[in-house]
């Protein structure tokens, strides 16, 4: 892992931006570097830009770089990436992040965007023996879902929090844990979201027996 | 327009839109900020014409508190206002020999800490530069501080620019004119912005530790997924950051967690080429948190044994207990009453 006064910035020209929603989008870029599945990428625009981090999403064998992000209301940067078109360079800094994926049977629970590094550890070869809890506000916003579902089958879980559609548990990914009889409490947790997401799903978690060790996070703030 | 938390030169330069006397910008600062004038009617020395326009279009921005816990031991916690309805905390810690002062800089945090009630609340806005030193200007004990800490809710460095600021207002002669060595600033080691405070301030920084261990502390704090402790400590030995303020780790003790010899051996080890110290701090149960607090044995057992691998390692003393000093509860509780 690199420090934050060694991280390289490269410049990279996008190769496709795809507008998946109102306000979510799917960045694209040829790769000349590995990483591991799980890891993030610091992205500035202008020079002068602080970097914000953004979650890989594709996959290791994959030969693009996907972004998956969402521009927030009142927010600086997002806007500017979404306003990006194929050719403009984008720059990127190595690789870095130490939320990796595993090949045991652990648990993924993400909301929104942090749908993200799952999909990139689903598209490694990482995906079997894992459940995935994946939650969003309406159907649109439930990235990837028919890769998913493909890769897990019955181990995928949807959550729509202000939408019912037949077959999609109709709450937040909080509202379904609540409801389980039984939580494994033996399986790793992995949780990727905002703050909230991530506190209030540990507390369910740990409330419910899951140690606090076997609760990993990544929280985009 | 809000003029608390506007530094020199955006006073000049507003005075100077206003075709006020060049001098009025310096005046106002004294007023804002070395005063004790509630309103603009107060600051006698300014022309009426001055006042006049500053009373039509613009608001001093001081706010008082709304409520006051006080403590058995002196520490009194206030619940300020800011924009949308929203509380943040503030703790006054009267002592022997110094009078503290806790301020917060967020309403709410992004970082999730396993271990802390501000966590709970979300992340719901970050305080401006006013927002941040109105906890000072506004607090009824303001000329018994004599130590500032940014210990309270939110994490400073995620909302550098704000903080910079306000400590730019708290330190410069034209404002509040506090020592930097009074003044501690305290991050779970949010790199970007610590390399910025490292480079425009002076003041001294503490960092949350409460673990040595990589894969211990992702679970503690997920930050470090991000930001490794390891890669926090390098940037400050690389700036030589412990020579030119004083830097202290912060570690909450938890039973049977992050209390044994090997977290002594561990912290020695990455701490020995940075010159620093170690607060030990107790941990008072927060609802949910699966962590139960060491005991007082413990505490002195792993100081001792810090303090004889050559780490200065103090036991911090805990604080208005009895009015709920987990940082975050009271304005937590503020919130979900409305
Ligand atoms: C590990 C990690 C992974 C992430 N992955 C993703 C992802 O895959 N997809 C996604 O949509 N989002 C992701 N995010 C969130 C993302 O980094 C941005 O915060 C988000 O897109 C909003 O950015 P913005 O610039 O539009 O918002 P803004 O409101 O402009 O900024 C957001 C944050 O950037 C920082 N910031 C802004 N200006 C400054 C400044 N001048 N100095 C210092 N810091 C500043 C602050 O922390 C601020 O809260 C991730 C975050 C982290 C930490
Ligand atoms: S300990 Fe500090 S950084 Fe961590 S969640 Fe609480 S307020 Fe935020």
């Amino acid at each position: 892992m690199q420090i934050q006064s060694e991280l390289n910035f490269k410049p990279y020209p996008i190769s496709n931006i795809q507008h998946l929603n109102s306000n979510s989008y799917l960045l694209s870029f040829q790769r000349d570097f590995d990483f591991h599945a799980g890891q993030i990428l610091a992205l500035k625009i202008a020079d002068a830009d602080t970097p914000r981090y953004y979650s890989i999403a594709s996959g290791i064998n994959d030969p693009q770089i996907d972004i998956l992000f969402n521009v927030k209301p009142g927010s600086t940067f997002s806007p500017r990436l979404a306003g990006l078109v194929p050719g403009d360079l984008l720059q990127v800094s190595s690789p870095a992040g130490m939320f990796l994926g595993t090949a045991g049977p652990d648990i993924w629970i993400a909301a929104g965007t942090g749908i993200a590094p799952f999909r990139s550890m689903m598209r490694s070869g990482l995906s079997n023996g894992k459940i995935l809890l994946q939650g969003a506000s309406a159907p649109e916003s439930l990235y990837f879902a028919e890769e998913f579902r493909a890769a897990l089958g019955e181990a995928y879980v949807p959550c729509l929090s202000r939408h019912s559609q037949p077959g999609i548990f109709h709450g937040r990914v909080t509202d379904y844990l609540r409801q389980l009889d039984q939580i494994d409490t033996e399986k790793t947790h992995y949780l990727c979201g905002s703050a909230e997401m991530v506190v209030d799903t540990r507390d369910i978690l740990t409330e419910r027996g899951v140690p606090f060790g076997k609760v990993l996070a990544e929280v985009y703030f | 327009m809000i003029l608390l938390g506007k530094n020199l030169d955006e006073l000049e330069a507003l005075v100077r839109a206003e075709e006020m006397p060049s001098y009025t910008g310096m005046q106002l600062a004294r007023w804002l900020y070395g005063s004790e004038a509630a309103s603009f009617a107060e600051m006698s020395n300014l022309s009426k014409q001055s006042r006049t326009v500053l009373e039509n279009k613009y608001q001093t921005g001081f706010s008082e508190h709304v409520k006051v816990s006080v403590s058995a031991d002196g520490t009194r916690k206030y619940l300020f206002p800011t924009g949308g309805g929203r509380f943040i905390e503030t703790a006054f810690m009267p002592e022997a020999r110094r009078n503290t002062l806790c301020l917060s800089t967020q309403v709410g945090c992004k970082m999730g800490c396993l271990f802390c009630m501000t966590a709970r609340q979300g992340f719901q806005a970050n305080l401006s530069a006013g927002e941040i030193v109105n906890q000072l200007r506004s607090l009824p004990e303001r000329n018994r501080v004599t130590n500032i800490v940014y210990m309270g809710m939110g994490e400073p460095f995620d909302n550098t620019e704000e903080v910079l600021k306000s400590l730019e207002i708290l330190t410069a002669p034209w404002g509040f004119a506090i020592s930097p060595k009074k003044i501690t600033v305290s991050t779970i080691g949010l790199i970007p912005g610590m390399i910025q405070f490292l480079e425009k301030t002076r003041c001294n920084l503490a960092i949350s530790l409460h673990s040595p261990f990589d894969e211990e502390r992702r679970k503690l704090m997920p930050v470090q997924h991000v930001y490794p402790i390891r890669d926090v400590i390098r940037e400050l030995i690389r700036t030589d950051a412990g020579r030119q303020r004083k830097i202290s780790f912060e570690y909450i003790l938890f039973r049977g967690i992050n209390d044994s010899d090997g977290h002594i051996r561990e912290m020695a080890r990455l701490l020995n080429k940075l010159p620093c110290r170690v607060n030990l701090m107790r941990f008072h149960p927060v609802p949910n948190a699966p962590l139960e607090g060491a005991d007082e044995a413990s505490l002195v057992r792993f100081r001792d044994a810090l303090n004889a691998k050559g780490i200065i390692a103090t036991i911090r003393q805990s604080r208005g207990i009895d009015i709920e000093a987990a940082c975050g509860l009271l304005s937590t509780k503020a919130m979900l009453s409305k």
